[in-house]
């Protein structure tokens, strides 16, 4: 009876113990969540005052009871967002096609065909996936300048069209269709170019649309080679666009409109990101990195 | 037979051009440029070959205080983010309710423009003549003095800096600590539960050295990144981070290459080499630390 | 320490997202395991074996019912608590622990009165380790062991600290039959030598008919047998039970019961006197054929001569199975070739189940 007794209290003392740590634990996560999301709230809120009384706020409020449009208009007209926003779409859908193009090419040729030097050449791509790039930005910078490539799309992005990681990733992809595939279509005679289209591709589906979001996430958010290689703002990205926008848009102080950029640059991610949750969450987990 | 090898290298032949081009040739010709003294890009002519590049980097005080400023972010930053990185993912893991929700919402970060968001942070952080800003209201409910974030002090201007760098990285190591922490075989822990194992021994004694590879992998990346820290900066203070003091590393790259202060490429070059050398440098200690105290399987 | 489980029940939430139908992982689970025994829980997967071992262990919760060591009540006793041992199908040895660490692992978390110095520990680990036989691997760590090594020192984990019950998850299903039979009979010894209450899951009937003290035969969460594993293959009481034991398994015809006699196509082949008249499964035993008899006729296959037994691989139009096996002495005569024969049935190894209910009917 004792025993029975001493068992209660211990089966009491350890959900009391449960139950607080659990509390903590949302009041952790709860914490955080709102660190995360207040920016986010506080670029809606202050993209939807109206200028005046936003300046007339000497205590920032926390809602407002009049929203505006206006800053969105004054985001397209007064500087040219329309522009930057073109400029990004332009140079994020190129440089992801072709990428995916070049990336599946090369991956194709390590994962199936047969060619001599190929184990050594493999391990020299890999070599250079540890190569960062602040190390040779540097000469590309150099080499378009040279090439007269400033200010252009070309420019923009040639250099990033190519990426060790994503071959690799790709490769290693390819490398789990079953080898019975291919010389099934071999006896019947298919080339392989067919069957990189007809077979390959469409298993590998899955993989290619991961590496693409994570490619249009990174051109989209892409600022340092974008701001070495252009001046010009016909051909700003973005990124560029709102550091210009800062710098000598709207006036410094008209907070609103900027905020009014940021929000229309930020929600197309936002977007794809709430789509492809799954997809690039779990692309991210197997090797992603920022940037 | 000749085509059949041949085919192979026309595939890659793509990637191949564009990897030398702007990966292997640019590798070689960095160490080369860091070299070449008092080069010229109009002429293209250079007087010599020697260390002198390295030694005008280290004397120059821009360098020493974006090197100074590197070092604190990354000092700061990497245990930190990783330490709370940690704490979410243990708490994500042990709760079922609101799970999606949480992880979707500490993700956000990840997919978010830098520059933009940057914006966001230097109004709530900034204090200007018309406001406050949102976190000296703060400040002030709790009593204390209001302190400019973004034209203010050194230390302020950095903590900012950190919290900012902080925010950024923080979804990609929640991400990678929870799926390690989810694939730690639960048999695991029931076994040490039956065992009679308490909670705070069954983190260090089972957990840590489970998920190990992983923290160590955070780690060492986070370095990496932490080091190579510029557009978070240039988010929150501009592009002309010499002037506020509050420049980096790559940051004194990219200023001497290019912009009112470029043109020196071989003192961009001689940055960026000295910039690799620490890296790879700290790289090294963090794999040889490691060989200790990471468990692989 | 006995073991008391009284209406023991789980349920689990539906995991289908239409319907939301629990799922009865355990159902009215009754049963006293004395102190001191070695039982096992055989069953199909998915019969709610290795629920009960958890409900048993602490790790899940019961939907209803107790869960009693000796006289305590320990239901809810968090399994911190409970002083169980536990060896998991797949051993759950850490793997970055070495086997001598692995093995201390649950003594460093005695607290209190109860706390051992350094020393103590390892003497006691040493123990162990005799006692299971992996003393001279102590250093290693748990991947430069084979399957059974790792399987001992997870026995050597359990037992360290003294539990009050051992409970085994499919102890031997991860390794290779050679080593499945040594190390049952190693568990029997270790079990006999320690006099732990130990109860193990298995599917495996052999497994369990060859080292249990008793025996649980469960199916879809019911409890359908309990007790010695030799009366129970003698004396099923139900069709799934009698099905379930025995390798080869029983043969089943259907038939039915008129006056006293199992009628099969209309030949009487059997005698059960004062059955009422019903249909009815007659299920015999291997063993319980008598070649050359005069009553059950069966089309013969072929015949198999093994040493001193032989079997007669047979068709019946009333089988539940198309292949039945007898076997005999080798001493009968019994021809190659195909061809009808009849059999007589030994009364102790031939059993009659109701049609509708498949219970046992006795007489």
């Amino acid at each position: 009876m004792d025993n029975n007794l001493s068992y209660k209290n211990i089966e009491k003392r350890a959900k009391t113990r449960d139950r607080i740590l659990r509390i903590l634990t949302y009041i952790m996560l709860g914490v955080w969540a709102v660190m995360v999301l207040f920016p986010f709230y506080w670029m809606f809120l202050t993209s939807v005052k109206d200028y005046g009384s936003y300046n007339a706020e000497y205590i920032p409020k926390f809602f407002t009871l009049s929203p505006t449009l206006e800053n969105y208009s004054d985001a397209f007209t007064a500087v040219p967002l329309g522009r930057y926003f073109i400029n990004t779409l332009i140079f994020t859908v190129v440089t992801t096609v072709l990428m995916l193009l070049v990336i599946t090419f090369a991956a194709y040729a390590f994962a199936r065909l047969k060619f001599k030097g190929k184990d050594i050449l493999f391990t020299l791509f890999l070599a250079l996936m540890m190569i960062p790039n602040e190390l040779v930005v540097i000469t590309n910078f150099q080499t378009i300048t040279n090439w007269d490539m400033r200010n252009s799309f070309l420019g923009l992005i040639l250099p990033s069209i190519t990426s060790v990681f994503y071959i690799y990733l790709l490769k290693e992809n390819f490398e789990q269709v079953p080898d019975e595939l291919y010389y099934a279509a071999k006896v019947d005679g298919t080339s392989d170019l067919k069957y990189l289209f007809k077979v390959m591709i469409p298993i590998c589906r899955p993989t290619l649309v991961t590496v693409g979001i994570l490619k249009v996430i990174e051109c989209w958010n892409s600022y340092v080679w974008p701001r070495l290689i252009t001046d010009d703002s016909a051909y700003f990205l973005v990124s560029n666009g709102i550091q210009e926008i800062r710098e000598n848009g709207f006036g410094r102080e008209n907070i609103p409109a900027m905020m009014a950029a940021v929000v229309v640059i930020s929600v197309p991610l936002i977007l794809l990101f709430l789509i492809f949750r799954k997809k690039i969450m779990e692309g991210v987990s197997r090797g992603g990195t920022k940037g | 037979m000749k085509n059949s090898n041949l085919k192979p290298w026309l595939y890659l032949l793509p990637a191949i051009i564009f990897l030398v081009l702007f990966m292997v040739y640019p590798l070689v010709d960095v160490f080369i440029y860091s070299a070449e003294e008092e080069y010229n890009s109009a002429s293209q002519t250079y007087s010599g070959i020697g260390t002198y590049n390295f030694s005008y980097v280290l004397h120059d005080p821009y360098f020493l205080q974006a090197l100074k400023n590197t070092f604190i972010l990354v000092i700061i930053t990497v245990p930190l983010s990783t330490g709370i990185a940690l704490l979410i993912s243990l708490g994500l893991n042990s709760i079922t309710r609101l799970r999606d929700f949480f992880q979707t919402t500490f993700f956000l970060p990840y997919v978010t423009n830098t520059l933009a968001v940057g914006l966001v942070f230097m109004i709530l952080f900034k204090k200007t003549a018309y406001s406050e800003g949102m976190v000296n209201l703060l400040i002030n409910a709790f009593g204390g003095k209001s302190v400019d974030f973004i034209d203010g002090p050194y230390w302020a201007k950095m903590f900012v800096l950190c919290f900012y760098t902080i925010w950024i990285v923080l979804p990609f190591k929640i991400l990678i600590l929870t799926s390690a922490l989810a694939s730690v075989n639960q048999d695991y822990y029931n076994a040490a539960k039956v065992d009679g194992t308490g909670k705070f021994r069954i983190f260090t004694k089972i957990t840590l050295p489970m998920i190990s590879p992983m923290l160590f992998y955070l780690v060492i990346t986070g370095f990496i990144g932490a080091f190579k820290a510029y557009s978070d900066s240039v988010a929150l203070f501009g592009t002309d981070l010499n002037a506020a003091g509050m420049n980096t590393i790559v940051g004194y790259v990219y200023d001497m290459l290019y912009g009112d202060s470029g043109g020196y490429p071989s003192y961009a070059s001689a940055a960026a080499v000295i910039l690799f050398a620490i890296v790879l440098t700290i790289t090294c200690i963090n794999l040889m630390v490691s060989k200790k105290h990471v468990h692989y399987t | 320490m006995k073991v008391v489980l009284k209406h023991l029940t789980k349920k689990f939430p539906g995991k289908n997202k239409k319907s939301h139908e629990e799922v009865i992982a355990v159902n009215d689970f009754d049963f006293e395991i004395p102190d001191g025994k070695l039982v096992g829980l055989l069953g199909p997967s998915g019969c709610g074996k290795s629920t009960t071992l958890n409900l048993i262990s602490g790790l899940e919760a019961p939907t209803e019912g107790q869960v009693f060591f000796g006289e305590d009540d320990v239901t809810n006793v968090p399994v911190e608590n409970r002083g169980v041992g536990l060896v998991f199908q797949n051993y759950a040895l850490y793997p970055h622990l070495t086997v001598e660490e692995n093995i201390i692992f649950p003594l460093q978390n005695l607290k209190g009165a109860e706390k051992l110095t350094k020393e103590q520990m390892k003497e006691k680990a040493l123990e162990v380790a005799k006692l299971v036989q992996i003393e001279d691997y102590m250093e290693r760590k748990p991947k430069a062991l084979s399957g059974g090594q790792q399987q001992r020192v997870a026995i050597a984990r359990a037992l360290v600290k003294m539990p009050k019950v051992l409970l085994l998850d499919e102890p031997l299903s991860n390794l290779d039959a050679r080593l499945r039979l040594q190390t049952r009979e190693e568990l029997r010894r270790i079990q006999k030598e320690t006099g732990i209450t130990t109860i193990f899951v298995t599917h495996d009937q052999e497994e369990a008919m060859s080292i249990c003290d008793l025996m649980v035969v469960m199916k879809a969460g019911v409890v359908h047998q309990i007790g010695r594993p030799q009366d129970i293959y003698d004396d099923p009481k139900n069709l799934f039970v009698a099905q379930f034991l025995g390798t080869p398994p029983i043969n089943v015809f259907t038939g039915k019961v008129e006056n006293g006699k199992v009628m099969i196509n209309g030949d009487d082949v059997f005698d059960a006197p004062g059955v009422p008249d019903q249909e009815v499964y007659l299920a015999v035993r291997p063993e319980g054929f008598i070649p050359n008899g005069s009553r059950f006729r069966y089309m013969r296959e072929r015949r198999e001569i093994m040493g001193r037994d032989v079997s007669i691989i047979f068709t019946h139009e009333n089988a539940l199975n198309p292949n039945n096996r007898a076997i005999v002495s080798a001493e009968e005569n019994i021809p190659e070739q195909p061809g009808e024969a009849f059999f007589d049935l030994k009364p102790a190894k031939t059993f009659l189940f109701s049609r509708e209910t498949e219970e046992r009917i006795r007489f």
